[in-house]
């Protein structure tokens, strides 16, 4: 220690009078990080939309073409593919909402502290479990004769089966916690003696949910939303488990590159989720909710 | 500030631009579609000793080291003999086999011919010193210097077996018993939603196989030389196809796990599918092979151009070439070994009669994977669609 000193102690000095060379040296690293590891690549990728592949040997063919943003566009079934994930993301996110919003609420306002502790670990537990494994035990609880055909057989009808709708359930349950959580926490932070107050007022129970929790509550719901939305988007195991034959946005970029082995059509097909997440997020941005995050 | 920050933002798209067209320049002088040239890639002279280790990318079924089954195992014995740790990794289609080999970390693939193509001309193979593997010299005749699995006379691996797609069916759902592959296709087949198919472009050509018969006035004579007219009669019929299909599938296991929970009850398969669902005797389950004959695959052990365990891919391609280990694994999978003296190893005795193990006749016969190209396979001309183009188009299929 007291040899080191020597060294230290001038080095100290000389990066305390030199600010430019005290940022550098602390920034240079992360950002290089940043610029070259992480938008380098994406720009890499991006970029990549712009060529295309030797029919036959499948190699990339650095010429510069819009072909495979021409076929996307022009032919149908990738516009109804997109309309498709588009539809699972935003039902996917309006189930979260429904399910997460009564339990934040008992368990910011009505739980007593040591049950509320016990609720928010068991919504964490199952985050701990592989994905896949849930997802694998949803193919088979909604399988023929599986556990929801049997639980919903005394009503006289039989459960979803492999498709859309399966695939909504799984992702609903999925991503649940990330919806629970901010809530959670949105809803703990409105103080309980605003709704006091709004019942001294006259207001019954909707009026106040609608006057004085939901304004309040929602830069939470938004943030909620952006999990729940951009993790439905850019799913495309879940639909490969227990979808059937449908398929969404990120199975035609996934297919693309272990299928057709087509780089440059996949890259060309990864703007569609990317563009909907930056005006998703510009659009939220508008509405101030990101500051709450 | 926010002007300027604009600026720049500009004058980094503008970059961008440049950055573009510079490589569209480089390059725009190469020709589409012309048929490239074989690189050149060189061939082992000498096999010395193992590496301690060997990476493979192989059909499910090919690489037994016990797991599934604990009496098939030709893994183990091939490390003890060896020396060489065998890391296997299943590739579902060729498409995805093509795919993992160019990422450069495997030594060997066992390609169909849907992929060893595109593996010779794109480089990723090294052709095979068939004198390095002493068992070769007893492969069948009729799989040697075939054109899957050679260019101008010089072998590209060692061939592995051979074998059809078949129509599976669980006996207890689907009556009376299919001959035809109409009863995957018929828009009013009763078992709507429990149809499978195969989930890859490939599965093109099995419909085109079965319009030669109905609609002859396509006349399609190889159901991977189709043109467009060819291409969309197969196309629609899929799309109709889709109404009753409860499921694709392209990996093995969920093929299996489906007909088990009785989600698919009819559909395409293979042999080796329809043994694990009866070795499990959860449902019953029969396969054959339908009136209108088959597609199949014909496939080759490779080695990647840069292996980093050549000498045990060389040991691995002889070891699976052995009479005795050909015989396993054609047992286990379900097809016609490539070896001929592997017919006397088999633990059933009619085995080889029944997978037509030397019947060249029978074997010309099945459609094998081949890699659909613009030069027509059927000798046409160039007026055919490539596999690009049917890769999208059964993006189209499945909606």
């Amino acid at each position: 220690m007291d040899g080191g000193q020597g060294l230290v102690r001038p080095a100290s000095t000389w990066l305390y009078r030199h600010t430019t060379a005290r940022l550098l040296a602390l920034l240079s690293l992360p950002v290089l990080w940043v610029v070259v590891a992480y938008l380098g690549a994406l720009a890499t990728m991006l970029l990549a939309a712009f060529w295309t592949t030797n029919s036959f040997t499948g190699a990339v063919e650095h010429r510069l073409t819009l072909a495979n943003f021409r076929t996307l566009v022009e032919q149908p079934v990738y516009r109804s593919v997109a309309l498709r994930s588009l539809g699972v993301a935003a039902l996917v996110t309006v189930v979260d909402v429904l399910i997460a919003l009564p339990m934040a609420y008992y368990m910011a306002k009505v739980a007593s502290p040591r049950a509320r502790r016990l609720l928010v670990v068991a919504i964490l537990t199952p985050l701990w479990a592989s994905y896949l494994v849930k997802a694998y035990a949803w193919r088979v609880m909604l399988a023929n004769g599986g556990v929801v055909d049997w639980l919903l057989a005394p009503f006289g009808t039989h459960g979803p089966g492999f498709g859309l709708t399966a695939t909504i359930v799984t992702l609903s349950y999925l991503w649940l916690p990330f919806m629970v959580l901010p809530l959670f926490a949105g809803l703990e932070r409105i103080p309980d003696p605003l709704l006091e107050a709004s019942a001294d007022q006259g207001a019954r129970a909707t009026r106040t949910f609608r006057s004085v929790v939901l304004p309040l509550l929602f830069p939470a719901l938004v943030a909620g939303s952006i999990f729940t939305f951009s993790l439905s988007l850019g799913d495309y195991i879940t639909v490969k488990i227990v979808g059937g034959t449908s398929q969404l946005a990120s199975n035609v970029i996934y297919d693309n590159i272990t299928t057709g082995g087509n780089l440059p059509f996949a890259s060309a097909a990864a703007f569609f989720p990317i563009l909907v997440m930056v005006g998703y997020l510009v659009a939220v941005r508008r509405t101030g909710a990101l500051k709450e995050l | 500030m926010r002007t300027r920050r604009r600026t720049s933002l500009v004058a980094l798209a503008g970059l961008g631009l440049l950055v573009l067209s510079a490589c569209g320049g480089s390059s725009s002088g190469s020709k589409k579609n012309a048929a490239p040239a074989v690189p050149k890639v060189p061939m082992a002279s000498s096999v010395g000793a193992g590496e301690g280790q060997l990476n493979l990318v192989n059909w499910a079924g090919y690489a037994e080291d016990g797991t599934n089954d604990k009496t098939v195992d030709w893994v183990h014995p091939f490390e003890q003999q060896t020396g060489c740790k065998v890391n296997s990794k299943i590739g579902n289609t060729s498409d995805e086999m093509v795919t993992l080999m160019k990422s450069g970390q495997y030594d060997g693939v066992s390609a169909s011919g849907d992929a060893t193509l595109r593996l010779v001309y794109g480089g990723l193979v090294a052709p095979v010193n068939t004198a390095l593997v002493p068992n070769y010299a007893t492969i069948q005749d009729f799989l040697k210097d075939r054109p899957w699995n050679s260019v101008s006379n010089q072998m590209y691996g060692i061939p592995h077996g051979w074998g059809a797609n078949l129509l599976m069916w669980n006996t207890k759902v689907v009556s009376p018993a299919p001959t035809s592959w109409s009863a995957v296709f018929d828009a009013s087949s009763p078992y709507k939603g429990k149809v499978t198919a195969y989930d890859s472009p490939i599965y093109i050509a099995d419909a085109a196989l079965y319009l030669m018969r109905p609609q002859p006035d396509l006349r399609i004579t190889n159901p991977y030389a189709l043109d467009p007219k060819q291409l969309d009669a197969a196309v629609k019929l899929l799309k109709a196809q889709r109404a009753l299909v409860g499921e694709y599938w392209a990996d093995y296991t969920k093929a299996v796990q489906a007909f088990e929970s009785g989600n698919s009850a009819l559909g395409t398969t293979w042999q080796v599918i329809a043994n694990l669902i009866t070795a499990d005797k959860k449902v019953p389950v029969q396969a054959i092979v339908p009136s209108e004959g088959v597609t199949g695959w014909s496939d080759t052990w490779m080695i990647a151009a840069k292996a980093k365990h050549p000498n045990c891919m060389y040991k691995w391609m002889d070891w699976i070439a052995s009479p005795r280990t050909n015989a396993q694994v054609a047992e286990w999978f379900g097809e016609a070994p490539a070896q001929r003296l592997a017919c006397d190893h088999t633990a059933d005795k009619a085995f080889c009669t029944t997978y037509h193990a030397a019947d060249k006749a029978y074997s010309d016969a099945i459609f094998y994977w081949t890699t659909p190209t613009t030069n027509c396979l059927d000798g046409r001309g160039n007026i055919c669609t490539d596999y690009a183009r049917w890769t999208q188009e059964w993006t189209a299929v499945k909606g």
